[in-house]
């Protein structure tokens, strides 16, 4: 279909917006980044499926295009944009400005390389293309990376072409308890996910059957049940060295949240029923020079939560594309 | 020229006649002129020699071997051109992380032959990559055979830690996964040197697969050719390289290097699979199975590592073996959906007939990157206009078929007005934002990308004196 029309009407709500705007697509990662004001112009990017072309392995749709959706349109040509998100309500557009990498970044990259070419409106009402379709493209600067994880405070987006791939012949979770998850991940050169919460190391295994068995033999693993990802009223996630993740074990269980990091990746998901646990994991992280992003709950642990790096040159670039601090004031604390 | 000669030392900044002819271009066809040229040995004598720069307003223009096509290194509005190349050490490697980090004038094999040792490569392999640095991949985000299955340069860059135009210097991106606030290593990656310069990388190591497995399928047609990559795609395999020569090349190639091409095929597919032995095996069948299906005479397994590296060598010599067939060539770059292919491939041969040129093509398939090449005599009295006719008309047909200007040459000089075949006036206004917030006295690399007239509004500030 052809979405034209309604991101022309996007544009023009953005642009005729006196006060704030804010993007909202399901709402399942609101939370993500600071608090928006209440009053705000809330907008929406369309939703559906422009142009889907297997062997191009890309996929043009609308912003507002929940992933359970693309997910299916996908599957039905064996394909699939590994965007992860912890809930498949949430929409495309919504993925991709929170910049929130799924599980699987170890195998198959962070969310931002799945972006091809991003089609957004600005505070001022107008509609801008940034990328190509193709697969491969160096002609300009790279927008579409710029806005993968914006959070809506460069532009709104309306309508982005992904690129796609070819779903792996099979899909596997096994599990090994009190293994070092370092030694797991390199017998197991298939694997798109090691997930460790200090105990059990759960390996998500996508390749030849054939395969999958060998170095599941290699690791000592078993089959499995995917792991269980923290969760709970406060949710976060840090960022680290992966070289420096497994040394953190005692100190993430003393914070007294649930944890489990992507080895090899650097992500640690956290969670607990008391924010102060979340404060605690922060100083683990801040303890080995990386950072805690909040994803849900304890708004008192909003913002990075570290003096930001190359603040000048960020302010610089929001206030070249939105001048007036039009687009999701708060969100992004610069 | 005595501020820089005070900041690096008279040997390190200089302003001699054979050194301003030896930096006035890069690989490409376009020619400037540099006011003087610098080859520091550090981040610090960057940064001294960008601040002299400033204080003088007066733009600079980084470059690395100057293996670049698109003139994104060609020195415009007599800048102070900032040769990279004596900082080529490999700095670290953490064989466990898979991390290393360079200098920007490391060579891009070095790099993977620096970390062999531990079973690992740096995965983009420019065709030129015995010669082009990585600091230089990075400001083209460069590509690569092999770029197929694992990405460009910027799938494969960390960290990079620049010093910007007022000469001040920052850290874009890092080890962690995410960083706060935008992602400004994505943003500088493919900038070409309008943002800053690059003083030291941290690139994502790839192991060594475990198997691999290189096909040579040779075919009566270009279109059969052609169809057999979109059917290897649509048929669920995503070979790491999947390269077509067509006829012409071919031959060439086979009389420069006896590769065991064979010379009569209308075109030939050089496929690379690898990764898990049970896996590659499959690929292999469906691969041979999608070719067969599709009128292929041969399908030849690489035997050997040796036998490999041959067929390899007829790709990677293409260059070398059109010398022998004129003086000059012009290699064009530009990307089209891979469904595409053979409609638009149709059409380049078209445009050669019309302007009477020699024209072969060797590229990356997989991608539907297209690199025509047009090999001529430039002592041919008129032969350059119906080049760059030939050049105009095949970059229409591309943007025709929805496709790019360039998959990893970059824009420079070369391309940069026909940014406009693909970009409207609001597109390129939102791009020179991006670059006039890393460079607000658009100093770094003048003139490049961003046709004339990007900015909605204002004049251009080129600074003055520029040559374009």
């Amino acid at each position: 279909m052809d979405l034209t029309g309604e991101l022309e009407a996007l544009a023009r709500s953005v642009g005729d917006a006196a006060g704030p705007v804010v993007a909202v697509g399901a709402r399942t990662q609101f939370d993500v980044g600071g608090p928006v004001p209440t009053d705000a112009t809330m907008v929406r990017a369309p939703a559906g499926t422009v142009r889907f072309e297997p062997a191009d392995l890309t996929v043009t749709v609308g912003a507002g295009t929940p992933v359970r959706d693309l997910d299916a349109l996908l599957a039905d040509a064996g394909q699939e944009v590994p965007l992860d998100p912890r809930d498949a309500d949430a929409t495309v557009g919504g993925v991709l400005a929170a910049g929130l990498s799924g599980h699987r970044r170890l195998g198959r990259g962070p969310v931002r390389e799945a972006v091809l070419e991003v089609r957004a409106a600005m505070a001022d009402g107008r509609m801008v293309k940034g990328g190509g379709p193709t697969v491969k493209n160096v002609s300009g600067y790279d927008m579409p990376r710029l806005f993968v994880g914006s959070m809506g405070t460069l532009g709104v987006l309306g309508q982005v072409t992904l690129r796609s791939r070819a779903r792996s012949r099979e899909v596997r979770w096994v599990r090994r308890r009190d293994a070092d998850p370092r030694a797991v991940r390199r017998c197991c050169p298939d694997a798109t996910c090691v997930a460790w919460n200090g105990t059990d190391t759960v390996v998500l295994l996508e390749g030849h059957p054939a395969d999958l068995d060998i170095q599941a033999d290699a690791a000592g693993l078993a089959f499995s049940d995917p792991p269980v990802w923290p969760s709970g009223p406060h949710r976060a996630r840090l960022s680290i060295r992966p070289g420096a993740v497994v040394g953190l074990r005692d100190g993430l269980d003393d914070t007294g949240a649930q944890w489990c990091a992507e080895i090899g990746v650097g992500t640690v998901h956290v969670a607990a029923d008391d924010p102060a646990a979340l404060a605690r994991a922060r100083v683990v992280a801040h303890g080995v020079g990386g950072w805690m992003l909040r994803e849900a709950g304890a708004p008192e642990l909003d913002g990075f939560g570290i003096e930001l790096p190359n603040r000048a040159l960020l302010r610089r670039i929001k206030h070249a594309f939105d001048p007036d601090d039009k687009l999701a004031p708060g969100r992004m604390p610069l | 020229m005595g501020d820089l000669r005070g900041a690096l030392g008279a040997d390190r900044a200089r302003a001699e006649p054979l050194e301003l002819t030896m930096y006035a271009r890069d690989a490409g066809t376009e020619v400037g002129t540099a006011a003087a040229v610098c080859f520091p040995r550090s981040a610090d004598e960057v940064a001294a020699a960008v601040r002299v720069a400033a204080r003088h307003r007066r733009p600079f223009v980084a470059r690395g071997s100057g293996t670049g096509l698109a003139g994104g290194a060609t020195p415009v509005g007599e800048p102070v051109v900032i040769v990279t190349t004596a900082m080529n050490r490999v700095l670290e490697v953490d064989p466990d992380e898979r991390v290393a980090w360079v200098e920007p004038g490391v060579l891009n094999l070095d790099l993977s032959r620096a970390v062999a040792q531990f079973g690992l490569h740096y995965s983009p392999d420019p065709s030129s990559q015995q010669a082009c640095t990585i600091g230089g991949n990075v400001a083209t985000n460069a590509g690569g055979p092999h770029c197929l299955a694992r990405g460009v340069t910027s799938a494969h860059v960390l960290a990079i830690d620049v010093v910007l135009a007022d000469g001040s210097t920052a850290r874009l991106g890092g080890l962690e996964p995410d960083t706060p606030g935008y992602d400004l290593r994505g943003a500088f990656v493919g900038s070409e040197g309008t943002m800053g310069i690059a003083t030291s990388i941290a690139v994502r190591l790839t192991p060594n697969p475990p198997d691999v497995r290189t096909l040579l399928v040779d075919f009566t047609s270009v279109e059969d050719a052609a169809a057999t990559v979109s059917g290897i795609i649509a048929a669920g395999a995503l070979p790491a390289a999947l390269e077509m020569m067509d006829a012409e090349i071919t031959r060439a190639v086979e009389d420069y290097v006896g590769a065991g091409y064979p010379r009569d095929a209308a075109a030939v597919l050089l496929v690379e699979l690898d990764g898990s032995p049970a896996g590659v095996a499959a690929d292999e069948a469906l691969v041979d199975e999608v070719a067969r299906a599709h009128g292929a005479r041969t399908v030849r397994v690489a035997a050997d590592d040796a036998e490999r590296e041959l067929l390899w060598k007829g790709r990677k010599s293409a260059f070398g073996a059109i010398a022998r067939i004129a003086p000059d060539y012009y290699l064009h770059d530009a990307v089209v959906p891979r469904t595409r292919l053979v409609e638009v491939l149709a059409r380049v041969y078209e445009i050669a007939r019309e302007e009477r040129l020699t024209m072969m093509n060797v590229f990356h398939a997989g991608d539907g990157n297209l690199h025509p090449l047009i090999v001529f005599d430039a002592r041919e009295p008129g032969v350059w206009t119906r080049v760059h006719d030939a050049g105009r008309a095949i970059l229409e047909a591309c943007v025709e078929a929805g496709g790019v200007l360039s998959g990893e040459h970059g824009i420079g000089l070369e391309k940069r007005d026909a940014m406009r075949m693909i970009f409207g006036p609001d597109d390129l206004d939102a791009q020179a934002r991006l670059r006039d917030a890393f460079d607000p006295e658009g100093l770094a690399n003048p003139a490049k990308v961003l046709p004339r007239g990007s900015r909605c509004g204002e004049v251009q500030r080129v600074p003055e004196g520029v040559w374009i």
